[in-house]
């Protein structure tokens, strides 16, 4: 919400206004430390993979990327983001109607739940499905004898992916759904549509902003794993590596120009949602304030 | 359409919102909810719409019983307080928007929707405003538009809750008067709930006054304002002042006089007096009157308000002179009610 309060405080002008208490000397030294941290620590690293991914040229560049396991690397990690963006999507959505507009039994636990991911070590989310799907482990002999594979293959790797992931659409739709209550459903229901009309006509439309940035954020986790997915892939070049599996395996056997090629395109992805992320979240937070405007 | 709720109660989670209310509401009537909050008026409203469920009891539409109908089925008309417009939506489409969705026989064409929607804005007095989005109206467009979309589905009923509620006095009042003549000129039974008295009153055919879950009273405003049937509806609609009296060989008493009210039929013992402070005949010689001590005096718009302290227990009450009256500046005034009724103490 726009509070006009703050907005009134918010100099427009170099004038110091009333709510800044700090002398100038503070102000300028807590800026220099500001961007000299994000200078070294996050500006100078992009600058250095883009320099060595370019280090031996353009074209060792692309033969980099051309390489059979490279480019195997590449669709796994489109495949496996393809499946489980669109199923976190489904799963998104469902927990947050869920948890935004009814009340039931244990809807802080789920809330609390949901937040799991993010609290616990990818590393262990990927040894909970060596704990649960490996040859010792407590479906292993029932899966085995069913002659599915899950662990070191791709199913693995997209439920690691999908459990890591989890969170972002869901927690990007339920304060956005609680906000706006039950009110339009409620209107639609009573002009006569159905559910699922209600579901794609409003309560789509009314989150939809918010939605895309869940995705988008959904999906750069989904591409950038590592670690999760690192337990659970086992490795296997052409068949279980993804992006940034396979930038671990090239850096390992000192290919470091094949190595900062795969990683230049997983920080151009990093540098795209970056700017769909700040383009979303000007015209979503005009989007908000509209909202409020009711 | 006719409407009859039938000893209908409801329960959230346990906790009664409505006990055991019926209420019949006539074809082509505009009734009024009102009631304080927390009287379950709103409940009501959702139960007779279908977006709730009744614990117990049954909801009549015409004959049809409605009560395991849903709100889809049930054809209702209804309009929230803060409107509920679909935001991403043109003024159009929004009013468009439960034609749009219908299926079978029917359905219309997108161009008889436009058409129609056109129809229902010239209506609501907001021709040419179609292509508009809700966040570009004022607050009381808003609620036309709403209302508007509402009668496109051409409901069984029109459902209202509190559809003046966001918005200041003076649209208010308008929109009263336009409620009014739009009810009168297309006849749709509705019902609104209010807790604004004065909307109420002046708008509905007949009011329902409700309080902690129950119907206390149903009547033309004349019924409710005149004879009020319980020290509740007494107290809530319109002014009034009471005093605890007693009741003895058929005559009101005030400790150990009597006032010059004679109630043959009310029972004996404990009982309070209510009057409305404008409903009062001045006396001078207090031979069975109320007696008091001016406490207080306050100007209201045309008349003056006058606070009375009576008998040794110092009880308050309000009586309404002419702003010129010389009692006013008297230090003791005598009166009697005009119109009075007693309530047995609770």
């Amino acid at each position: 919400m726009a509070d006009p309060e703050i907005k009134s405080y918010a100099p427009h002008h170099e004038s110091q206004s009333p709510a800044v208490t700090e002398s100038r000397t503070a102000r300028t030294v807590l800026m220099i430390v500001t961007f000299a941290f994000l200078g070294i620590f996050l500006l100078l690293p992009l600058i250095i993979v883009f320099k060595e991914a370019f280090a031996k040229g353009i074209e060792a560049y692309t033969q980099a990327l051309g390489e059979p396991d490279t480019r195997s690397a590449i669709r796994l990690t489109l495949l496996v983001a393809a499946i489980s963006v669109p199923l976190n999507v489904v799963f998104g959505i469902s927990a947050a109607w869920a948890i935004a507009k009814f009340e039931f039994k244990g809807k802080a636990f789920l809330t609390t739940l949901i937040d799991l991911p993010f609290s616990v070590s990818p590393v262990i989310s990927g040894l909970v499905y060596v704990l649960l799907f490996g040859a010792q482990g407590l479906l292993g002999a029932w899966l085995k004898a069913h002659g599915i594979v899950i662990l070191f293959a791709v199913p693995g790797i997209v439920l690691a992916t999908i459990f890591v992931t989890f969170p972002f659409v869901a927690r990007e739709l339920i304060p956005l759904m609680q906000e706006q209550g039950n009110g339009d459903e409620e209107a639609a229901l009573s002009l006569g549509a159905n559910g699922w009309q209600a579901f794609w006509y409003v309560t789509l439309p009314n989150v939809k902003w918010g939605l895309l940035y869940g995705v988008l954020l959904c999906n750069a986790r989904a591409m950038g794993e590592f670690g999760a997915v690192s337990v659970v892939s086992g490795h296997i070049r052409g068949l279980t590596n993804t992006m940034p599996l396979h930038v671990e395996i090239l850096y390992n056997e000192y290919n470091a120009a094949a190595a900062f090629a795969v990683a230049s395109l997983l920080a151009g992805l990093a540098l795209v949602t970056l700017v769909l992320k700040t383009l979303l979240e000007m015209r979503y937070g005009a989007e908000i304030a509209a909202t409020r405007g009711h | 359409m006719e409407v009859r709720v039938a000893n209908v109660r409801k329960e959230f989670e346990r906790f009664p919102a409505l006990h055991d209310v019926s209420l019949d509401i006539k074809s082509g009537e505009l009734i009024a909810l009102l009631g304080p909050s927390g009287s379950g008026k709103t409940t009501l409203l959702r139960l007779i719409a279908g977006l709730e469920r009744p614990t117990r009891g049954k909801i009549f539409f015409g004959e049809e019983d409605a009560s395991q109908k849903s709100i889809q089925e049930r054809n209702v008309g209804f309009v929230f307080q803060h409107y509920a417009l679909f935001r991403h939506m043109t003024v159009a489409d929004n009013i468009g928007f439960g034609l749009k969705v219908r299926h079978g026989p029917s359905r219309r064409s997108a161009k008889e929707i436009r058409r129609r929607a056109s129809e229902l804005l010239n209506l609501v007095q907001l021709s040419g405003l179609e292509k508009r989005y809700p966040a570009q109206l004022s607050g009381g467009q808003r609620q036309r538009v709403a209302l508007a979309r509402a009668m496109a589905i051409e409901p069984a009923v029109l459902l209202l809750d509190e559809p003046f509620g966001a918005l200041d006095a003076q649209v208010r009042r308008e929109l009263r008067r336009w409620l009014r003549d739009i009810h009168d000129a297309t006849g749709h039974t509705t019902v609104f709930v209010t807790h604004d008295q004065e909307e109420a009153l002046e708008l509905a055919d007949r009011v329902v006054v409700m309080s902690q879950g129950r119907i206390e009273q149903v009547g033309t405003a004349d019924e409710i304002y005149d004879t009020p049937n319980s020290p509740f509806v007494y107290g809530f609609i319109g002014e009034s002042s009471s005093l605890p009296v007693k009741v003895e060989d058929g005559q009101v008493w005030i400790a150990d006089r009597p006032i010059g009210l004679s109630a043959p039929h009310a029972p004996q013992g404990e009982a309070t007096l209510f009057f409305r402070p404008h409903d009062v005949d001045l006396v001078e010689e207090c031979n069975g009157c109320i007696a008091g001590t001016v406490a207080a005096s306050r100007r209201v718009a045309g008349t003056r308000r006058v606070e009375l302290e009576i008998g040794g227990e110092r009880q308050r009450v309000e009586i309404e002179l002419p702003v010129d009256h010389p009692a006013a500046q008297k230090s003791r005034v005598a009166f009697r009610p005009r119109r009075w009724k007693l309530f047995p103490a609770a």
